[in-house]
């Protein structure tokens, strides 16, 4: 518990920070108003002021956690201002298109591994592929998908996969070059075939370093997931846009969170398997 | 398995055995003009100081480095068709155990590769468990282990399968003296009970002496055999043997070949 208390500071402080950025960005609002109306506004009446606005230009914390709570808990699970229904679109895509980007990136992995001509021309284009701006990308996509007749998911998982197979290559290729020449050496004296090596020796080892690019890749996924929705119709990325549109300032303050969230689950939930993988491989740090 | 070395013949035969390394800085002739015959049941100790070669012709005969000349047959194979063969264990100077498998699912490494059925693999693994004292570290993983007990685990593993030919590179290399010790007699023990034919890397004279039946003494530069030595000392051999006068004759003339070896460079 000793380890709570740097935390608590910290959170505090951040929160007195937001607070104070609250008052100071929303107040000229209030003066705006108040010359309009033509009379005054005390300090005290100013603080309170900034701090209840419909749309604020930095809502304060408890306008956060009370949107926050409304959109998880307020709403009907289907209906379209629910926090937790878009979240699950946004979750969908995310692991539909996490599980592709992972598979595509093993395999890739291992063709560079055993096969000289993949080693020199896949990792150019895999890094130049990660150069392209997603945002560039998205809508064109989206179109080709639509006029495939694909659901829009497929859309989303598309660019999960895009953004999360490039850690995983990059990783699992690391991964997969890992085991010093001894233990080789001693896989040729039993004369193993390159997949018998493979098998028992390469995969088995790369396992720490997959599950370090998993971190990484569920991470790019969701935003890739996030930026896939901004033009449809449900998800956290389609629900942020809205509250650009509108300007629902909390409503986007609200949603940020719900993914930031997310995220944090997603990585943990990782973090959770690759503990008990280690920890049964008898690789447990 | 079947016995497939015949009772005639040399186990490892070597005829001018050379091998030259292509370097940045020029070549480099880590084995000269080497020959040697190791016949079955033997116990032969390669000592010399760093550079000398012993270390590559080690691996020359387990066909993991080819040599540039000469003529090397293993059991009456190129070395390459003997490993394809499985004719030998190797035991590397690190214990070099797979992390992710418990020891027994380290000893059935080779066993798995090699097509064993499962009935048999446990057998077999339980037999070597037994005959390098970790009974019941089985289910173990490497990590829980000591230094000394994960080398016997993966002298263990060379056993497994029955191969005729032990290669050991400085097995004990990186162990203290005490488990040396106890190392040494075990092996020896081990040694007398399967009959195998053993080529053995090392550093330390006394171990060499101790150790075998026939000592190859070589030194660098290039890498050559400066001596042979036949031990006159008997099979059975307890640890204070190495107080014996027979003992330290064998070594002092092991002593005088490595001098000889660096005088010849100097």
């Amino acid at each position: 518990m000793k380890s709570a208390l740097p935390v608590v500071v910290v959170v505090v402080v951040i929160i007195a920070l937001w607070y104070g950025g609250a008052a100071w960005l929303n107040s000229p609002w209030v003066h705006d108003q108040a010359a309009r109306a033509g009379h005054e506004v005390s300090l005290p009446d100013l603080l309170v002021a900034t701090m209840q606005q419909d749309r604020p230009v930095l809502p304060a914390p408890h306008q956060v956690i009370a949107g926050l709570y409304d959109g998880i808990t307020g709403q009907a699970i289907s209906s379209k201002r629910s926090l937790v229904y878009h979240a699950w679109v946004t979750l969908s895509g995310t692991v539909f298109g996490f599980v592709i980007g992972t598979v595509l990136g093993i395999a890739l992995a291992v063709g560079i591994v055993h096969n000289k001509a993949m080693d020199l021309s896949v990792m150019p284009w895999a890094i130049a592929s990660q150069m392209i701006p997603i945002i560039a990308i998205a809508p064109m996509l989206a179109v080709v998908m639509n006029s495939l007749g694909a659901q829009p998911i497929v859309t989303k998982a598309i660019i999960s996969a895009y953004l999360s197979f490039f850690p995983v290559v990059v990783g699992m290729v690391k991964g997969l070059r890992s085991p010093d020449q001894m233990q080789l050496d001693l896989l040729r004296t039993y004369n193993a075939s390159a997949n018998t090596t493979l098998w028992s020796l390469r995969l088995p080892a790369s396992v720490p370093y997959l599950f370090t690019s998993l971190k990484v890749g569920i991470a790019a996924a969701l935003v890739g997931a996030i930026v896939g929705e901004l033009n449809q119709a449900a998800g956290i990325g389609a629900r942020l846009l809205s509250g650009s549109y509108y300007g629902q300032t909390v409503q986007i303050w609200a949603t940020l969170f719900m993914a930031a969230t997310m995220a944090a689950v997603l990585v943990m939930a990782i973090e959770r398997i690759e503990g008990v993988t280690l920890r049964r491989m008898g690789m447990a740090r | 398995m079947k016995d497939t070395t015949q009772n005639a013949g040399p186990v490892i035969e070597a005829r001018g055995v050379g091998l030259t390394f292509e370097t940045g800085d020029g070549p480099v002739h880590a084995l000269k003009d080497v020959t040697l015959t190791i016949s079955k049941g033997e116990f032969v100790s390669f000592i010399g100081p760093s550079g000398c070669g012993k270390t590559t012709f080690l691996r020359a005969i387990a066909a993991l480095e080819v040599p540039s000349e000469g003529h090397l047959t293993v059991n009456g194979m190129t070395p390459d068709q003997a490993r394809r063969s499985r004719a030998y264990g190797y035991v590397f100077q690190a214990a070099g155990l797979f992390p992710w498998r418990t020891i027994a699912g380290n000893i059935r490494l080779p066993l798995e590769i090699m097509g064993f059925s499962r009935a048999e693999q446990v057998e077999r693994v339980h037999n070597v468990l037994q005959l390098v004292d970790l009974e019941g570290f089985g289910k173990k993983f490497p990590w829980q282990l000591s230094g000394g007990m994960q080398q016997r685990a993966s002298i263990a593993r060379a056993l497994a399968f029955d191969a005729h030919l032990l290669l050991m590179d400085e097995p004990f290399g990186a162990l203290d003296e005490i488990v040396r010790d106890h190392l040494n007699e075990e092996l020896l023990k081990l040694w007398a009970r399967t009959g195998k034919t053993i080529g053995f890397v090392t550093h330390s004279i006394p171990e060499a002496v101790y150790l075998s039946t026939r000592i190859v003494v070589m030194s660098p530069r290039p890498g050559r055999i400066t001596d042979v030595i036949e031990s006159p000392l008997p099979r059975e051999r307890p640890l204070d043997i190495r107080d014996s006068k027979a003992f330290i004759d064998v070594a002092h003339r092991v002593r005088e070949g490595l001098r000889a070896g660096r005088s010849d460079e100097e």
